[in-house]
């Protein structure tokens, strides 16, 4: 089969094998020894380090990288797990240049932060590479607790339960853990089965099951849950997502882009995997960077992200925007999709450009048209799923600053929760803080 | 531009970087190629005694420490004097010389402590026309335990009794090579003076153990689960080298005394250093064997682009400039009164000068709410702490209280006039 970024239609195979496995190569290559002890170097070891501050999880990042500096990285590890038990996918995955790298002083004086992201992979793989967990349980309290999604919030709100000595039973409504970890990024971010990897690895902590394939809807109730259980966690994550409405938005080669993002991050050949010759993704957050990156790297000719507002207001920070255009990736600001056309499948898709009047995005009237064979909607996830009886806020479950619901004995966090940016380090401080309540709750 | 030649002793080289006896300078080989750099002199590898030669050892001889980026900062050494042979050292010294009649070549030897010794040998050296002749009493591993190098530096008068020998036997330049493993450097230089010794130079390396290998629990270099202290040198031992030589370039007995500075030059600037101290040249080793004899270029033409942007027309010009203003503490102004100012728009807000104050000095930095760091006047008492740990060159500056304002910390009005310690009321010794 010849190979081609022409082929019209949706078409598998348009890059060689070699070719696409060069493309979902790491994005960040890890740093050897050497290079993390130069760049550790560069740390300040500032006073009410300021990206401490600005860390979700509020990691002691001068001390992490002091350790780095004193040539123990799995110590390093430590200080970094013991507040995030995910630091190692949060290494891949966190925007840092919004987090602790933008507030970094060496951002400041030079324009060029220390790598604190980097430098937490460096730690955390070496830890991970030796096999080892460094945290132990405490003597088995008898509780137990449930734990519904076994995304970021959940494994989080888990280990560190297991910690404290309770005994933890995460239902998972898929047949793999790691939630958006797993389904949910870009491949180049979490290579060689990192996900996967990470989850086995914090079920080291010992008291911790995972039931696959069940969640609401498939087989579990609230009540049900709270019956048996000491307490109940919520981590279920945002299911639905938002629709176009554009005319056409029916027709074939318009989808979900996480589905799109899943199908990437579990094919087993991703040569085999197919993707339009004209792709238009429609959002402005890193679901549509990844989807539309990642659309390239399979080898489509033409990919334009299309957003409503202006570059200022995307989702996705400066570094991820900058990364789509560098693998190249159009990007479109202010306009919205109008209509998909073609006769049954997708061909074409009309844009109208937009203006933002008092904060409203509307339409100017004049319009533009795309080649686009495959249209994917990144245009934000909904909670979809939740049992009844628990209050929402704007859409999501609403929680207390440590995460309880408004039942008694329910907590929840994640991206179904209200409160935080959708971020896995959010989730993963959302998850620990709950399950300390949870557990001062539970020995009060 | 810059007149870089230099007369020390009376010997003339092109410029005033000669590369220290050591390694570097073991063999003709290696000098030639360190002329070609163009270095202006070369100190030969120490000789000793005619005989069967001495013997290395056969693990490492070289340890080190170093900056985060491998940027050696520190070497130490337990190699010994030349393991050839007298006379092929002497051969090639003898050729080296009649192909570079314009480069200074000195001769570095260390022989027992017996008059014997150095009659005998002396001769020898002066028929290679080697330009003079430098007494290494300094070395202070493996051939101090038999007596020699730094176990004649460390007794003044040993230092004489040899140097006055050499006078004796040597009608060339003689230059004694002074251990820096001692209480007072001056005691030695004295004693060298007295022994009619033309220069003296120094420092040779320091007593060290660069690291301990933690898994064989023995120091480095390791030699068969065994280590021994080592010669230190580079970089890191500039600062003691530096206060040597200008103890001896100020004290009345010695001032007049040439001195060929070693220790730590890596750039011209260190060189600039030692000269302004009184310095009549400078050897060098670390940063040659470091990284090679190349560095010599970047010395040469940035002592000159310097002297030039300054006006020196040559090394004499400032030559011990700075040795005048090498005081003693109780010598020094106590109503001079500074206090530190941090500039707001270079400070990156590190807070590591509020770490510093706060913690570890006078609690004299504020810290706001959003991170604005400002010194409290009242309570500083310009340490200079902040200025060193502030990673922005220049953001943090010592300001002088004018004359006439009052220091917000002890509440005096800064007169402006001259006042020591030897004045000073508190001082119970106090002149009237």
């Amino acid at each position: 089969m010849a190979h081609s970024h022409q082929a019209s239609g949706i078409q598998a195979g348009r890059l060689t094998a070699d070719d696409i496995a060069t493309n979902f190569e790491d994005l960040h290559h890890p740093f050897d020894a050497h290079e993390a002890a130069v760049a550790a170097d560069r740390c300040y070891f500032c006073f009410d380090a300021p990206c401490m501050q600005a860390c979700p999880t509020s990691i002691d990042i001068p001390q992490f990288i002091r350790e780095i500096q004193g040539g123990q990285p799995t110590a390093a590890a430590k200080t970094i797990l013991e507040q995030n038990i995910l630091g190692g996918m949060c290494a891949r995955v966190c925007p840092t240049e919004t987090l602790c790298e933008e507030v970094c002083v060496r951002e400041t004086a030079e324009g060029k932060p220390v790598e604190i992201g980097r430098l937490q992979r460096f730690a955390t793989d070496t830890l991970m590479e030796k096999g080892v967990h460094p945290f132990t349980r405490d003597a088995t309290t008898g509780k137990k607790v449930a734990v519904v999604g076994a995304g970021p919030a959940g494994l989080s709100a888990a280990h560190r339960l297991a910690m404290k000595g309770h005994d933890v039973v995460v239902f998972e409504h898929k047949s793999k853990a790691g939630g958006l970890n797993e389904f949910g990024i870009a491949a180049y971010k979490s290579t060689n089965e990192f996900a996967a990897r990470e989850v086995a690895w914090l079920m080291q902590i010992g008291g911790i099951t995972i039931e696959y394939d069940k969640g609401f809807g498939k087989g579990l109730t609230l009540d049900g849950l709270k019956a048996d259980y000491d307490a109940v966690f919520l981590s279920i994550g945002l299911a639905g997502v938002n629709t176009l409405r554009a005319a056409g938005e029916d027709k074939d080669g318009v989808r979900d882009a996480v589905d799109f993002i899943e199908d990437v991050r579990q094919a087993d050949e991703l040569s085999a995997l197919p993707v339009g010759r004209n792709v238009v993704v429609i959002g402005g957050g890193m679901t549509a960077v990844d989807a539309a990156v990642q659309s390239k790297l399979l080898g489509a000719e033409n990919v334009t992200i299309a957003y409503r507002r202006g570059r200022d207001a995307m989702g996705a920070s400066r570094f991820e925007q900058d990364l789509a255009a560098s693998k190249g990736v159009k990007l479109m600001f202010n306009v919205m999709p109008r209509e998909i056309l073609g006769n049954g499948a997708s061909a074409e898709i009309e844009l109208e450009y937009t203006q933002v009047v008092d904060g409203r995005v509307t339409g100017t009237g004049e319009t533009t048209r795309l080649a686009a064979d495959q249209v994917f909607k990144a245009i934000g996830q909904t909670l979809e799923g939740a049992p009844q009886g628990l209050a929402l806020v704007g859409g999501k479950i609403q929680v207390s600053d440590t995460g309880r619901t408004s039942v008694d004995g329910v907590w929840a966090g994640g991206d179904c929760a209200s409160g935080g940016e959708d971020l896995t380090v959010t989730a993963v401080a959302e998850g620990r803080d709950a399950a300390m309540d949870i557990h001062a709750s539970l020995m009060g | 531009m810059a007149d870089l030649t230099t007369e020390f002793l009376g010997i003339k080289s092109p410029n005033p970087f000669w590369l220290a006896s050591a390694p570097p300078t073991d063999k003709e080989y290696n000098v030639r190629r360190a002329f070609e750099a163009g270095w202006g002199g070369v100190v030969w590898k120490t000789l000793g005694a005619e005989g069967p030669p001495v013997v290395n050892v056969n693990g490492p001889r070289y340890g080190a420490i170093w900056g985060a980026d491998r940027r050696l900062l520190g070497l130490n050494n337990i190699e010994l004097i030349t393991d050839r042979p007298l006379e092929v050292n002497l051969e090639e010294m003898t050729r080296v010389k009649k192909d570079y009649p314009d480069r200074a070549l000195i001769a570095s030897i260390m022989v027992p402590c017996e008059e014997e010794a150095w009659k005998k040998i002396l001769p020898r050296v002066a028929e290679t026309n080697a330009d003079g002749i430098e007494l290494n009493f300094g070395c202070p591993h493996g051939m101090a335990e038999r007596g020699m190098g730094s176990a004649v530096g460390q007794v003044p008068e040993y230092i004489q009794m040899v140097t006055e020998w050499c006078k004796q036997y040597y009608d060339r330049p003689v230059i004694v090579k002074l251990t820096p493993n001692i209480t007072d450097i001056r005691y030695p230089a004295r004693a060298a003076h007295a022994g009619n010794a033309d220069a003296v130079s120094l420092i040779n390396t320091i007593n060290s153990i660069t690291s301990v290998n933690l898994d064989q629990m023995a120091p480095e270099p390791m030699i068969g689960g065994k280590g021994t202290h080592g010669g230190y040198c580079g970089p890191a031992v500039k600062p003691i080298a530096m206060n040597m030589v200008a103890e001896i370039a100020r004290d009345p007995q010695t001032a007049q005394l040439p001195i060929s500075a070693i220790g730590g030059v890596t750039t011209w600037r260190d060189a600039a250093e030692f000269i302004a101290l009184g310095a009549g040249n400078v050897q060098v080793c670390t940063a040659a064997m470091t990284y090679g004899f190349g560095v010599v270029k970047e010395m040469i033409t940035g002592l000159s682009e310097w002297m030039d942007e300054k006006g020196y027309a040559s090394i004499q010009d400032f030559k011990g400039m700075a040795a005048s203003n090498v005081t003693d503490w109780q010598y020094l102004d106590l109503n001079y009164v500074t206090k530190a100012k941090i500039n707001q728009a270079d400070c990156i807000k590190c807070g590591r000068c509020y770490a510093a104050c706060e913690d570890t000095s006078h609690q004299a930095i504020a810290m706001s709410e959003d991170r604005v760091f400002s010194v409290k006047d009242e309570e500083c008492v310009a340490c200079n702490l902040c200025v060193n740990v502030c990673p922005v060159e220049g953001c943090i500056t010592m300001e002088e209280v004018p004359t006439g304002q009052v220091d917000a910390r002890t509440g005096e009005v800064v007169s402006g006039e001259y006042g020591n310690w030897t004045t000073h009321p508190n001082n119970p010794m106090a002149a009237e």
